[in-house]
């Protein structure tokens, strides 16, 4: 599904990632953790193509992400849904042609369709249809996030990058928020990437987790796979109260 | 991957539709719409629906199936218990009822209305922005050390040093123009010595205060909107006024009192700059030599008109800055009414320097004129 070979990031002078591997398999939710500043966000754009690495390759659905093809780049885009850390909702379009634009995009549903589409994806990340009126700067911290979900959603994406998905969200609504993933990806068999500090969201939804500190990936694999490394991080990350509960629940 | 596929079953007395395949935004036939027609058709003799064979099913699936039933149960069904909660969602949809705003019967009539007021509402709005400014200059007379002079000298240079180039290649390129055009029609009346007179007064009082604001307004004033309307969308502003800071005394008053040093000077320099391109063509075309044209230039041209000229270049430039600082403010969260408010404050600016300028030659038609 992705598969990162040899990536290495600089930002002039400063080394972001030396050498990062990465392979992730149709159906895992991978859970991306690592220090704040740590290269995670970059390493999601890189990931969908955003962001051109220095040296190495990555492949998604076995295509390279910056084909120089474009029509075969846009292809490939239409099959992930990004989830950004800050929401990169468009900020002049209402929060129903948010969800709708990637719909038109397509070219081939009606209005009234898109129109159930975007009420069913609001609906799924809890908000409700008077919300659709409303433009971004009116919405609170946590709606940006719940809609820019339901945009990133609104493909049936095959695979879903979420950067921080349940930051700035209260502990109801993100427990919410991990059963309803866990219920889609069951239901549709996405695959899920995504970088967290919230364990709960780890444990609840994360099958395997990676671990990203040193600019590279120091550990890859289940959470009892990961603990066994060590590295300060690591041992950081599993001591606190948070283990037992990331222990658990991930693999 | 398995498109979607309908199958008709025939049982004794009723039809059952066994559908099969993966029902996804991706899978199912295009175009969808016409795909959704189809379903209805099949719908309406109320057959059975078997969606156990289905092996996925999405929400976009989902929705069309619930579409093509009329948006209720159909009375025989067999689903999976997945996709049977995925069709209780969609159930769940409710629709918005409030209706969307419809046109207005009376639109000619609101129309210019809310123009007018919306007009009304920025005057006002100047009005206390400038108040506000006079309240500011008396507050920093009082506390000196609040004076922001890095924000001054850093709009002065922005908007005064760094348009010192183009403005001088504007003013060089009319001058020759203007001297050009003239020198013709004058050398028709015997008239040739008059051109220092005809390019003295009109760059000095008139084009060299007028072509310097309008470029400042292109230049700077869009400038100043932008960023201070980007301010307003990334909420920086309300980080300002957090730390207690004035975002009058930090962002508009260094911006007005920038242009109010920076515009004289540099109509001042575009109008020399203009002045010797009219020289240069005056001597290439006429034969009219340098030194003559200096010699005359300050008979002919009174200094009042100088004067003038740096007096309208004080006028505009706080003008440009002011009108630029309010509609930055204005400026909605969101990125449409950013460019909206940018185009609005440049096309304001340079209409209100043109109207301005009037009013100056209404009232100094008694002064600097030979
Ligand atoms: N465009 C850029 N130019 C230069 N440096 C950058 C750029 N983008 C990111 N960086 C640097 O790369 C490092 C990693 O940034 P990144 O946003 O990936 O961190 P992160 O792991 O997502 O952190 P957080 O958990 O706080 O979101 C940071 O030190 C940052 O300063
Ligand atoms: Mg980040």
């Amino acid at each position: 599904m992705v598969e990162i070979r040899g990536l290495c990031t600089q930002f002039d002078d400063v080394v972001i990632h030396r050498d990062i591997d990465l392979d992730i398999e149709v159906g895992q939710m991978l859970g991306l953790v690592g220090g704040s500043g740590s290269g995670k966000t970059t390493l999601l754009r890189e990931m969908v193509g955003l962001l051109a690495p220095s040296k190495g390759t990555v492949r998604l659905f076995g295509e390279a992400v910056l084909d120089p093809d474009p029509e075969r780049r846009r292809r490939l885009r239409r099959r992930f849904g990004m989830l950004f850390q800050q929401g990169a909702l468009f900020s002049a379009l209402s929060v129903h042609d948010n969800i709708a634009f990637p719909l038109r995009e397509l070219h081939t549903l009606d209005e009234a369709m898109i129109s159930d589409l975007v009420l069913l994806k609001l609906g799924m990340v809890e908000l409700e249809a008077r919300h659709a009126r409303l433009m971004p700067a009116e919405l609170s911290g946590g709606m940006i996030k719940r809609v820019a979900l339901a945009r990133a959603l609104s493909l049936e994406p095959e695979l879903l990058v979420l950067d921080e998905p349940t930051a700035g969200l209260d502990p109801d609504r993100s427990e919410n928020f991990v059963k309803l993933l866990r219920m889609l990806q069951k239901e549709l068999g996405f695959t899920v990437v995504m970088v967290t500090h919230d364990p709960e969201t780890l444990a609840g939804l994360a099958t395997r987790l990676a671990v990203l500190a040193d600019q590279r990936i120091v550990a890859c694999g289940t959470a009892a796979e990961v603990a066994a490394v060590d590295h300060p991080f690591i041992r950081n990350f599993f001591s606190s109260g948070r283990a037992a509960a990331v222990r658990q629940g991930v693999g | 991957m398995a498109v979607a596929t309908i199958e008709a079953v025939r049982q004794s007395d009723a039809v059952q539709l066994v559908l099969s395949g993966e029902w996804t935004l991706a899978t199912m036939p295009q175009p969808i719409s016409g795909f959704e027609l189809r379903l209805r058709d099949l719908a309406i003799s109320k057959p059975g629906w078997d969606l156990r064979p289905i092996s996925r099913l999405d929400s976009a699936g989902a929705i069309l199936l619930w579409r093509a039933w009329g948006r209720q149960w159909p009375a025989s069904l067999a689903v999976s218990s997945g996709h049977r909660a995925l069709l209780e969602r969609v159930e769940g949809i409710s629709p918005d009822l409030q209706p969307e705003p419809s046109a207005e019967p009376l639109a000619w009539i609101t129309v210019p209305g809310r123009l007018a007021l919306s007009a009304g509402n920025h005057l006002a709005g100047m009005v206390a922005m400038i108040g506000q400014l006079v309240l500011d200059v008396a507050y920093l007379c009082v506390h000196p050390r609040d004076i922001p002079w890095r924000e001054f000298s850093a709009n002065l240079y922005k908007s005064g040093a760094q348009a010192l180039p183009v403005t001088a290649l504007i003013g060089f390129l009319i001058g020759i123009v203007l001297s050009y055009l003239s020198s013709l029609q004058l050398r028709t009346f015997g008239a040739d010595v008059f051109i220092v007179n005809l390019l003295g007064i009109s760059i000095v009082r008139e084009l060299g205060p007028v072509l310097v604001a309008i470029l400042v307004a292109g230049r700077s004033g869009s400038a100043m909107t932008a960023q201070i309307g980007v301010m307003r969308v990334t909420e920086e502003i309300d980080a300002l006024a957090t730390m207690g800071v004035s975002r009058s005394q930090r962002l508009v008053l260094p911006k007005v009192l920038a242009l109010a040093v920076a515009m004289p000077l540099l109509v001042i320099w575009c109008s020399a700059a203009g002045i010797t391109g009219g020289m240069v063509s005056a001597n290439l075309q006429m034969g009219l030599s340098y030194g003559f044209f200096v010699d005359t230039l300050p008979r002919v041209v009174p200094v009042a008109n100088v004067w003038i000229g740096l007096s309208k270049g004080v006028v505009f430039g706080v003008l440009i800055a002011l009108i630029a600082c309010h509609f930055g403010l204005r400026v909605k969260p969101n990125t449409e009414s950013l460019s909206a408010r940018t185009t609005t404050s440049v096309v304001t600016s340079i209409t209100v320097v043109i109207l301005v300028d009037a009013v100056f030659a209404v009232f100094t038609r008694n002064l600097g004129l030979p």
